[in-house]
């Protein structure tokens, strides 16, 4: 009775016991999706009308909604070469550290190749291996409540300097009518891998870099750097709620939707969410790039987005690979971006009218794309976990107030040369 | 410690010897293997390719000084989360779950209810009441903070989970819901043992409520107390799914099992996470040895007084 505690294996045995009631029939595909926002019903959708028309069966395996939780799972389970799921969504920074267990599908998309953006299959080529096709793209955008700004006859900020400035006014103004609840600013501050998209495009935005460089050295302990994360560590109580350290996307998403922060910053998969029938904030919201780092600084977006692969102990690749053709196909993508504004990875479908009418934020989507901050997966490759997760703490300690930004980043620098001396990438 | 001689021995040790194999098998061979992870270089994508490296996932020195597990500030932190979880969650729920046994060992109506119905915190999965807890104790829209913002103890909402201040004892308050039945159970078992014919006695003597369980009820009830404490000691050392839904990826509580987890699970590093398990079996197993000698230290001082 006292040993009742789920260990850590709890959740492996959970989606162990789903996916092997789902093999149950042998043409059956499993595919894991995604379950923030839309995704899962999205998911199960496509692949259902792939397999009404080819006559098979597939099941959805849902999997954790924080990215790095579900990198450890797909991990034991391909570590434990399960083929109990065939189809695998993997962030765009996986293809390094999961690529071996991936069958190669370019010659199963010859031709096709050049129909997606270059960086994405770039991105997804491991070792002259297509590990992946690319699905969605992602860059994080600033939402807005255009009818506070018109109220209060304020301009989108073009900084962050200039957005903390019109969220405190906007925030000190409807607080003082009634509206209590209000916050300027929400985004994602907890310890995960959120923060580390945060905090990339912080510091990039203030020209500080991307924490390790192309050619692999550490380059996070410097002052445009330093001066990112205090400018970020003075948001938190005064323009965002401290809870904001304890908020991934959907928490930041259901402070906004419920029309309780002016300001926030997610992935466009928020924007049919927000303007959904049931929204509250529906009609009001509008989305523009992330602001620059400063007078001289730029703009910068972290790139996501997600890959659809082929797992290699799958006993069915062949079909696998025909429903990753389907699902990542132009009419697909093309109803993804028209139902639920997920960004399509073919370039043609930005140029779409009737996905422009319904997604108008895509036209500076198609700029800013190919300038998307990559994360420093490729170049530190398995070792990427750990730099990610060092990163995160070390930003989550100064946002606390734990630790100032100069102590932590040039603490940041060391254990990193240190993983990186000893042999992490 | 007469040993059964000759026919006697070898009878007791086939007897024991099923129990004996299916323990080495169920808790022997993993733990072997765990302690022989934790002296390699293990890595999950490939455990095949694991080669022995000695001692240095635990404590090693190199040009930059030291490192592994024992030299990592963050393990330490793990340790002093964990005990300070473990002896703040274990007090309140001793103290909480006496009280609430001393109640329901009262005869009242509708008491075999009341008495099913506080067990229900405890049969709920921990990662439902987790889930739970975090949005009773969300700061925007949590139940918690717009309670205490009503009855005006608090000026504005507090960032439960968030705050670093806050996030352990979040934590605790979870734990101690869930867990005080579990504790009133096995106290309110114990009262149950203890005979009227004591306290008729200590009635007849003269001694009011407060001295009759000082005096007659709570050393008549120490040594199945003792034995709940230790249970629930030793199940919280190993304190990991509540932190993990609640708190998730925070350093300020951070518990051991949460720091092996990462490092075998999100780094992949099967060698250090072994050693980090390792070090907590360690950890548990000096608790539990602590915990014996004290009570059999204890009966003597007893009979002494």
């Amino acid at each position: 009775m006292v040993a009742m505690k789920p260990g850590r294996r709890f959740l492996e045995f959970v989606v162990v016991v789903m996916v092997t009631m789902a093999g149950a029939t042998a043409a059956e595909i499993s595919v894991s999706c995604g379950a923030v926002g839309r995704e899962l019903e999205l998911c199960r959708s496509g692949a259902e009308a792939w397999a009404g028309s080819t006559g098979n069966e597939v099941r959805v395996v849902t999997a954790p909604s924080a990215t790095n939780e579900r990198l450890a799972l797909y991990q034991q389970l391909l570590a434990a070469r399960a083929p109990d799921v065939d189809v695998f969504q993997i962030d765009v920074i996986w293809p390094g550290i999961l690529g071996n267990h991936f069958v190669d599908l370019g010659d199963r998309f010859r031709g096709q190749r050049q129909a997606f953006f270059p960086e994405m299959v770039a991105n997804n080529t491991v070792d002259g291996r297509l590990v992946a096709i690319p699905w969605f793209a992602s860059v994080g955008m600033l939402y807005y409540r255009k009818d506070l700004l018109d109220k209060h006859r304020l301009e989108v900020p073009g900084t962050w300097a200039e957005l903390k400035e019109t969220a405190r006014k906007i925030q000190a103004a409807e607080r003082e009518s009634g509206n209590t609840k209000i916050w300027g600013y929400v985004w994602q501050g907890r310890a995960y891998e959120g923060l580390t998209c945060n905090a990339l495009e912080w510091i990039a935005s203030h020209g500080g870099g991307t924490i390790v460089d192309p050619s692999g050295a550490v380059t996070i302990d410097n002052p445009r750097a330093v001066a990112a994360l205090d400018q970020a560590a003075g948001w938190v109580g005064t323009i965002s709620p401290r809870g904001v350290l304890n908020y991934a996307e959907e928490d930041a998403r259901g402070v906004f939707q419920s029309g309780n922060a002016v300001f926030m910053r997610n992935w466009p998969y928020a924007w049919s969410l927000a303007q959904a029938e049931d929204s509250p904030v529906r009609g009001q919201v509008a989305v523009a790039p992330l602001p620059a780092g400063g007078k001289d600084g730029e703009r910068a977006t972290t790139l996501g987005g997600w890959q659809l692969a082929v797992s290699r102990y799958s006993r069915h690749p062949e079909l696998a690979a025909d429903l990753v053709r389907y699902l990542t196909s132009a009419a697909e993508q093309r109803r993804r971006a028209i139902v639920a504004a997920y960004i399509p990875t073919r370039p043609v479908l930005l140029e779409d009218p009737d996905v422009l009418r319904e997604n108008p934020f895509f036209r500076f989507v198609a700029e800013t794309l190919p300038d998307a901050i990559a994360r420093p997966s490729s170049v530190t490759g398995s070792a990427y976990n750990r730099v990610s997760n060092r990163t995160w703490n070390a930003v989550h300690g100064v946002l606390a107030g734990r630790t100032n930004a100069t102590a932590a980043l040039a603490k940041l620098e060391r254990d990193l040369k240190r993983l990186h001396r000893r042999g992490g990438w | 410690m007469n040993r059964p001689a000759g026919e006697g021995a070898r009878v007791a040790w086939m007897l024991l010897a099923p129990t004996l194999i299916v323990l080495a098998l169920v808790a022997g061979w993993p733990l072997a293997r765990t302690i022989w992870f934790s002296l390699t270089d293990a890595h999950l994508a490939d455990l095949g390719a694991a080669r022995f490296i000695g001692p240095e996932n635990y404590l090693a020195r190199d040009e930059d000084g030291w490192f592994g597990v024992l030299a990592d500030p963050l393990w330490w932190r793990a340790v002093r989360n964990t005990s300070v979880f473990v002896i703040v969650s274990v007090t309140l729920e001793t103290l909480l779950g006496l009280v609430i046994a001393l109640v329901l060992q009262a005869r009242f109506p509708g008491r075999a209810l009341v008495r099913a119905a506080v067990l229900i915190p405890w049969a709920i999965p921990t990662i439902v009441s987790a889930q739970m807890w975090g949005w009773m104790l969300h700061d925007q829209f949590g139940l918690i903070n717009d309670l205490l913002m009503r009855l005006g103890l608090i000026g504005h909402p507090l960032a439960w989970t968030a705050d670093p201040g806050l996030a352990m004892g979040a934590v605790i308050v979870a734990d101690v819901w869930k867990t005080t039945p579990f504790m009133a159970l096995l106290s309110l078992a114990a009262l149950q043992l203890v005979p009227v014919e004591c306290l008729d006695a200590a009635r007849v003597d003269g001694a009011g409520a407060v001295r009759t369980f000082r005096h007659v009820t709570l050393p008549l009830i120490l040594p199945a107390l003792t034995v709940a404490v230790i249970f629930r000691s030793l199940d919280a050392l190993r304190i990991f799914d509540l932190i993990y839904v609640l708190t998730p990826g925070s350093e300020q509580t951070m518990s051991m099992s949460v720091y092996a987890r990462q490092q075998l699970v999100d780094f992949q590093d099967v060698g250090y996470g072994s050693a980090a398990s390792s070090l907590l079996f360690f950890f548990i197993a000096a608790c539990t040895i602590g915990f014996m000698v004290l009570s059999r230290l204890r009966p003597t001082a007893g009979a002494a007084r």
